[in-house]
């Protein structure tokens, strides 16, 4: 029974996806490459074809590639019909169609949501409004940014030291532009990599010239006359000039299309099985409707089956893959979402790479290199167990970390053979910040909670 | 000609930006930064850079033609656009 209807959805099937991006376009791929000859309808909301959102940052910035031409290569022909520009406003379980912003609906058998997140935007409108204020998400944002940094402003004002914070005052302290930027932690990069690690990325913001300003927050955007931006007041009292700002403060999940349609979605993204199969309001798991990359939250055997909700490129790529093979496999087939998280940042000239989940360790060891230094590894533990590497300009030695990650190595690290420095021989605190605080837009978000609850505050279940 | 690199699986061999200068250049100790969108005339340096990375790192599509890539890049590189 199960197989029939398998093999004539993979065969005259209709597949839509949602969020025509780096998730949606390696979905369509894998769909084609594991036989699927049905109908596939791609929903995009930007104009754009699926193009890469690394560069932008980066890159795009440094004036090493042009915002417009970042689209991704294809792997492979996928034929499909493209709704590009036209956002998704509804999902409809029972009459299984998406509902598009132009009045026209989609049907599906199965349908993918991969709408992923939006930059968080200044919360005060007026101020979010001003000439000279930016945030950077899309390939529009980028182009806007980059044309203004390109014409010389007097300073830049970065709110909010994560990665992407970090990585556009790099860029801007490389064109030689001021640059100042505000954290509410005590150092930058605390939420993904804790305050021991983040001493180190402050001190390098130090000697590139960036002023940086922790332990403050922003408290108002002031314009001119004519609608520019002109200062931007700080907790403590001080007003600094800036003729651009840069909002960096994290993410909001692109899930309000969803609101009404039963499914678990909501401000922590959309919740679904280890398979990707979205859960319903009840808790309910759904067999047609899928998620996939910065939207879905899914939970991780190896990370003690917690939601891991994952804004990384190489979590997009991997869970739209299993998510793509689920669409169009049985049950017995089918395959759960174990990938190791990772990722990658470049900031200052140094090369920032993680694997595993940070946030949930408690304690780090150095061991390799050292933080004065600026090159190095740490290791994270939990509970006697490591559950993350960091590795600053030493790449090539993730990979071993990794995979005693993935065998539930122990923690504290004992390699007698290693080039253990002083600081490395015992662990320290990894400073994460007190969970139940509410912080902006942490690169990892771990939670435990019921799908059903949308409207709880989130507090990590581990601590 | 497009490219993306899977920057998880990079390790900064640099032998990228040693094939191919115009299209990827090394941006500190071990940062690989590149241009995505690739010139016509650096076909036959995308595509000695594709097949000469150690961990395939690389995806590329339009390089149909190019000599003896990886298999990997040999199925993608066919069934780009
Ligand atoms: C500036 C920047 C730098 C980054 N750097 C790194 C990095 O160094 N390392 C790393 O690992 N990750 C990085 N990332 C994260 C990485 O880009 C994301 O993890 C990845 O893009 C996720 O892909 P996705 O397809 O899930 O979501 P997205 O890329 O967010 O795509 C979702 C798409 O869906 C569209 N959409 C939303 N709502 C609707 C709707 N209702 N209807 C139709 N379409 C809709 C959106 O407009 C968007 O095009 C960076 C991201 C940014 C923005
Ligand atoms: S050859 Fe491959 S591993 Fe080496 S820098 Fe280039 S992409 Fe990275």
């Amino acid at each position: 029974m199960e197989a029939d209807h398998v093999d004539r959805l993979r065969h005259e099937g209709r597949i839509v996806i949602v969020g025509a991006s780096l998730a949606g376009l390696r979905a369509a791929e894998t769909l084609r490459a594991e036989g699927f000859t049905g109908s596939l309808t791609m929903i995009g909301d930007e104009p754009y074809e699926p193009y890469d959102r690394p560069p932008l940052s980066k890159a795009v910035l440094l004036g090493k590639a042009s915002p417009h031409h970042t689209e991704l290569p294809h792997r492979r022909e996928i034929d499909a019909t493209w709704r590009l520009g036209v956002a998704a406003t509804g999902l409809d379980l029972t009459a299984k169609r998406v509902r598009l912003a132009d009045g026209d609906e989609v049907e599906y058998d199965r349908v993918l949501i991969a709408t992923g997140v939006r930059a968080r935007p200044w919360p005060k409108e007026a101020e979010a409004g001003l000439d000279g204020v930016f945030v950077l998400r899309t390939r529009d944002d980028a182009t806007a940014l980059y044309q203004r940094l390109k014409s010389g402003p007097r300073r830049v004002f970065v709110i909010g030291a994560g990665f992407a914070g970090s990585e556009i005052a790099s860029a801007c302290r490389e064109m030689g532009i001021a640059v100042t930027v505000a954290e509410r932690a005590g150092a930058p990069l605390v939420g993904a990599l804790g305050g021991t690690i983040g001493a180190v990325a402050a001190e390098l913001q130090l000697e590139n010239g960036v002023d940086l300003r922790t332990r403050v927050t922003v408290t108002e955007l002031e314009g001119d006359s004519v609608g520019r931006v002109r200062a931007v007041h700080l907790s403590d009292e001080s007003v600094i000039e800036a003729d651009v700002v840069v909002v960096s403060l994290g993410s909001l999940y692109n899930t309000e299309w969803l609101n009404g349609s039963g499914l678990g979605a909501g401000p922590r993204g959309v919740a679904c099985d280890a398979g990707c199969r979205a859960f319903d309001f009840r808790g309910i798991v759904t067999d047609d409707v899928f998620v996939a990359g910065d939207v879905a939250r899914s939970p991780h055997p190896l990370f003690g089956y917690q939601f891991l909700a994952l804004e990384h490129w190489g979590n997009a790529v991997a869970q739209a893959e299993t998510a793509a093979h689920n669409m169009i496999s049985a049950g017995a087939e089918r395959r759960p979402h174990m990938w190791m998280p990772a990722f990658w940042s470049s900031q200052f000239g140094v090369n920032i790479k993680s694997v595993g989940v940070p946030p949930m360790g408690d304690q780090l060891m150095v061991t390799q290199g050292s933080l004065a230094e600026r090159r190095f590894i740490a290791v994270y533990g939990h509970r006697g167990r490591m559950v993350a590497a960091v590795s600053f300009d030493n790449t090539r030695w993730l990979e071993f970390y990794q995979r005693q990650i993935e065998r539930g190595a122990p923690f504290p690290v004992e390699f007698p053979t290693m080039d253990r420095r002083p600081e490395g021989r015992k662990p320290v605190a990894a400073d994460f910040p007190d969970p139940s605080l509410p912080t902006h837009g942490p690169t990892v978000t771990l939670s435990g909670f019921s799908p059903t609850d949308r409207q709880l505050v989130f507090t990590p279940a581990h601590h | 000609m497009r490219l993306v690199v899977d920057l998880n699986k990079c390790q900064g061999y640099a032998q990228c930006a040693f094939l191919a200068p115009d299209v990827f250049t090394m941006h500190g100790e071990e940062s690989l930064v590149y241009n995505p969108r690739v010139a016509e005339d650096q076909r036959q340096g995308l595509a000695r850079a594709v097949a000469a990375c150690p961990v395939q790192a690389i995806t590329a599509d339009g390089l149909d033609g190019a000599a003896e890539p990886t298999a990997e890049s040999a199925r993608e590189a066919s069934h780009g656009s």
